[in-house]
């Protein structure tokens, strides 16, 4: 290549890729931190009014999330199903495939494994029955998204409503696998068989916390260097941000949509299966922990950078662990903790608007007839590792 | 420049009754993040008179009409209507003052019958006066010299028709100034010359016109009073007493001086701002192998599409084949489907030979069939990724972008730079968002991207819509270019009859999604498209 005086001035404006793959991680980070201050503020003057001391509410979380050896043991504990799913949601949102039937793939993939688990850990030396039983998992949740990524790719099925059906049918069909040919026949209590805690994931030496969160980090990381460096990321990203451009520039979209839904169900198979092989060991009957629901605001809150989801879902989990404790400590429902969340999510709504609203610049007039087009609502999102949170509008 | 400013009108002095400007406005200015739309414009409409408000696109010209229709606000300036200092707030402000304006895209309800759209925020009752509105649109309509069937939906008419009823509708309370937005963009030849004939009938009424163009002869054409936009600013006004006075060339050459100023002797070849199209290209010396060749192909509509039928056409090695037609016809059909972004319902597309039906859009790509979007943020473009990412989002995943699966940086980059060096897109750094460049750089993007690694045959869909003069021309240039010392094919859609002429060996006419007939083009062409263009039968 022959370099001329320009391609040295844009060289030499390049912005260096390392620093701002961070930089763009912090801001994801920056701007989840502002909605849940809000939020923690809101949900104090709530305390005050219904006559509490908010210090000591917010105090009792801390110390029974984060500053209680028991306590980070229980929420870094929690964190590792968590990371999975979002995971699973990241790699399905990115690409514009709204997975929201997480719930079912999570908890057809726990009574699968909780399910043929006792059998299959007795029946293999080693570590090697875990290694088969999380494969399963994963096998599970990525096969029960088959449904709605066949119908979205072929037939253009809205996949929110697919999948949603689909999770009702898994979460029977796990209840029905529970309380049927699961069932364990030592207990009266409907459950499956309990895997004994020996056998269970190993513990990080020295606690309680089992290996399943270094493997959710070690997913966490490869999700976002698969989003950002690779050429499957490109795909999903440009799916994602504009389907219409995917066609124009030759993506197989059939074939992607399905891989995608299937990744994304995997991945929450496998925080079902590192949940109950590190904690559980079985599964009751109506067990539902409902963690899809909340994933989707905290995936979002992170911009859908894998990376920002890691402190993100760390909070989370400690608000959840130590909510319980603050909650009973002052006299409160259970719930009240659910009120802050709902707060934060609120605050982080209008967060997103009004940083769309800046930066959403009126185009300027007399200009091509043509606006951004970009048809989906994560087309706003920051797709680049560089990029600031602009959308951008044609304007000449 | 010096001489053109004495050219303006006087101040116009109040006691002259009959020469006061039925709107005028002064020292408007309207600044938008980043560019200054109008800077300090001063422009005076007289009834009876077709005032023609030219510049290029960016000029100012949108803005100013917007001002005028009320949908902006001016941040400084007065406007004047019958000489009384006028806020005009909203359309509807515009309306009551007596402006109407008909906008470039249409605005009727599609699925209403013409009376409906008429009615429609007319009234200030609750109950619809239609007796009466019949009986006004019967009358404005005979004001125009045209008949409208006040019954019909108004997505049956034709585009010609459709903006007669636009008009009728911009004139309904009355109005006295009528503001059209390049009001021949969507018509055909004879489209154009019956909405000529409306506006002198319209003039000889004491009606004012505001016409809004950016091609040159129409203003030479029918031109009583001109006005030159460059930059937001007014660059000169000519008046009646000029306009009519002097010979066709000589105020051709003023004009392509006020509108380009410096720029103007560099120009000179364009044949828009020559005033005339002379670019027929008929018998050029060519290669007789077929490079594209479609076989009797037809491709089922997506909602409120013609979709097209049987559709053959070769197109030789080194030729230039225009599709001409008035937009939404089949265009968009027929490149996707040639594209391989759409299957065929039937038929079979062959490229050099041999049949390409099964391959997909990336597999054509590969093979050197290129498609030039004219969705270019709809489709062409992802606009939050960067520009590298775009110049080379046709081969995700290929060598020596992508190792295995892995991005290359170095390698990326070191061809956008290339690409943009080579097609002179104008950006910041490859870096920046796609998304926040201008439409044409974006047009830049999307050739670069499409021209390089070996082109063989090049589908260009409205490549010049939306695009100043020069990069117009220097995009004209580049397809000619290609066809001549490289010999690659060229499909050329576009709905501007004169670029077809421009730069076409021949030129395929589509209507309701089938082929009409294959022009060459030579002398009369224009005229044989335009019948085509609307069906066949001479209107």
């Amino acid at each position: 290549m022959t370099e001329s005086a320009l391609s040295h001035e844009i060289k030499a404006r390049d912005l260096s890729p390392g620093r701002d793959r961070w930089s763009g991680a912090l801001r994801s980070t920056a701007q989840g931190i502002g909605p849940i201050l809000l939020g923690l503020i809101a949900g104090g003057i709530l305390l005050i009014v219904i006559g509490r001391n908010p210090i000591t509410f917010y105090g009792h979380i801390l110390e029974r999330g984060l500053f209680s050896w028991g306590g980070l043991q229980d929420s870094l504990t929690r964190m590792a199903p968590l990371l999975f799913m979002a995971a699973g949601l990241i790699v399905a949102f990115r690409a514009n495939i709204w997975n929201i039937g997480g719930d079912g793939q999570f908890l057809l993939a726990a009574a699968i494994v909780s399910g043929f688990g006792p059998s299959i850990i007795g029946a293999y030396p080693g570590g090697l029955g875990l290694v088969i039983l999380c494969v399963m998992a994963a096998v599970t949740g990525g096969l029960w998204t088959v449904v709605p990524a066949v119908l979205k790719a072929f037939y253009g099925l809205n996949e929110v409503i697919t999948s949603l059906m689909m999770t009702f049918v898994g979460v029977n069909l796990a209840n029905l696998l529970i309380k049927g040919p699961f069932r364990s026949q030592s207990t009266n209590v409907p459950q499956t068989d309990i895997i004994p805690s020996e056998n269970l994931l190993p513990d990080i030496f020295g606690s309680r916390i089992h290996v399943g969160i270094i493997a959710a980090l070690v997913a966490v990381v490869i999700v976002h260097y698969v989003m950002t460096r690779t050429s499957f990321g490109l795909r999903l990203n440009v799916l994602g941000a504009n389907p219409r451009a995917a066609v124009h520039v030759g993506i197989d979209v059939r074939r992607l949509t399905i891989v995608a839904f299937m990744i994304s169900g995997a991945f929450i198979g496998l925080a079902a299966g590192i949940e109950i092989l590190g904690v559980w060991g079985y599964v009751r009957a109506d067990w539902n922990p409902n963690f899809g629901l909340t994933l989707f605001a905290l995936v979002f809150l992170a911009r859908l950078n894998a990376l920002a989801t890691i402190p993100l879902v760390g909070f989370y989990a400690v608000i959840s662990m130590g909510g319980h404790y603050a909650a009973r400590k002052a006299d409160l429902p259970d719930d009240f903790m659910l009120m802050v969340v709902g707060l934060i999510l609120l605050f982080m709504t209008l967060t997103e608007y009004f940083v769309a609203r800046r930066a959403r610049r009126p185009a300027a007039p007399d200009t091509s007839p043509t606006v951004a087009h970009d048809a989906s609502p994560i087309a706003a999102l920051d797709l680049s590792p560089t990029g600031s949170l602009e959308t951008g509008g044609g304007h000449e | 420049m010096a001489d053109l400013s004495e050219l303006r009108d006087p101040p116009v002095s109040a006691e002259v009754e009959a020469d006061r400007p039925a709107v005028e406005v002064r020292g408007i200015t309207k600044a938008f993040p980043g560019v200054v739309a109008n800077n300090n414009i001063d422009l005076s409409v007289y009834g009876g008179e077709v005032h023609c408000v030219l510049g290029e696109n960016g000029a100012g010209k949108s803005t100013l009409m917007n001002i005028l229709s009320g949908m902006y606000q001016p941040d400084s300036g007065v406007i004047y209507i019958d000489g009384v200092e006028a806020d005009i707030e909203s359309p509807k402000d515009a309306l009551e003052m007596g402006i109407g304006t008909v906008y470039q895209h249409p605005t009727l309800i599609p699925t209403f019958s013409v009376l409906e759209n008429l009615l429609l925020g007319q009234g200030r009752g609750v109950a619809m006066d239609a007796k009466g509105a019949l009986a006004g649109l019967k009358r404005i309509a005979s004001d125009l010299g045209v008949e409208v069937d006040p019954h019909v939906q108004a997505g049956r008419l034709a585009l010609g028709q459709q903006q007669q009823v636009e008009i009728i509708k911009a004139l309904w309370g009355g109005s006295r100034v009528l503001i059209l937005d390049e009001p021949t963009s969507m018509l055909t030849p004879q489209g154009i010359t019956e909405l000529m004939k409306a506006l002198a009938q319209l003039k000889g009424r004491g009606l004012a016109v505001v016409f809004i163009t950016h091609k040159l002869h129409e203003v030479l054409d029918i031109g009583d009073r001109v006005t030159v936009l460059r930059h937001g600013r007014v660059a000169g006004t000519l008046g009646p007493d000029v306009v009519h006075a002097m010979a066709r060339e000589d105020l051709q050459k003023s004009i392509v001086d006020m509108m380009f100023g410096e720029e103007a002797a560099a120009l000179a070849g364009v044949a828009e701002v020559r005033g005339e199209v002379t670019g027929h290209r008929s018998n050029r010396a060519m290669s007789r192998e077929i490079a594209l060749e479609i076989v009797d192909i037809s491709v089922e509509p997506n909602r409120g599409e013609v979709g097209i039928h049987d559709i053959s056409l070769a197109v030789r090695r080194g030729e230039i084949m225009g599709v001409a037609g008035v937009d939404g016809n089949g265009q968009r059909e027929l490149a996707e489907a040639i594209a391989g972004q759409r299957s065929l319902h039937r038929g079979d597309i062959l490229l050099d030979g041999a049949t390409i039906k099964h391959s997909s859009v990336s597999g054509r790509q590969r093979m050197g069939l290129r498609y030039v979007t004219d969705d270019r943020l709809g489709e062409g473009t992802v606009s939050s990724l960067s520009v590298a990412k775009n110049l080379v989002l046709k081969r995700i995943g290929d060598g020596p972008f992508w190792n295995r699966g892995r991005v290359r940086d170095e390698a990326i980059n070191e061809c956008a730079v290339d690409l943009v060096h080579g097609f002179d897109i104008r950006t910041p750094t490859i870096d920046t968002h796609c998304g926040t460049l201008s439409g044409g750089n974006v047009q830049k993007l999307l050739l670069a991207r499409e021209l390089s690694f070996e082109p063989k045959v090049v589908i260009y869909n409205k490549p010049t819509h939306g695009l100043d003069v020069k990069t117009t021309y220097a995009v004209r240039d580049r397809i000619r270019q290609l066809a001549e010392d490289d010999q690659v094919s060229a499909l050329l859609i576009s709905t501007d009859l004169e670029e077809l002429l421009d730069v076409c060996d021949r030129i395929a006419v589509l209507f309701g999604g089938r082929l009409m007939g294959v022009v060459e083009n030579e002398i009369g062409a224009e005229w044989e498209v335009g019948r085509l263009m609307v069906g066949g039968d001479a209107r």
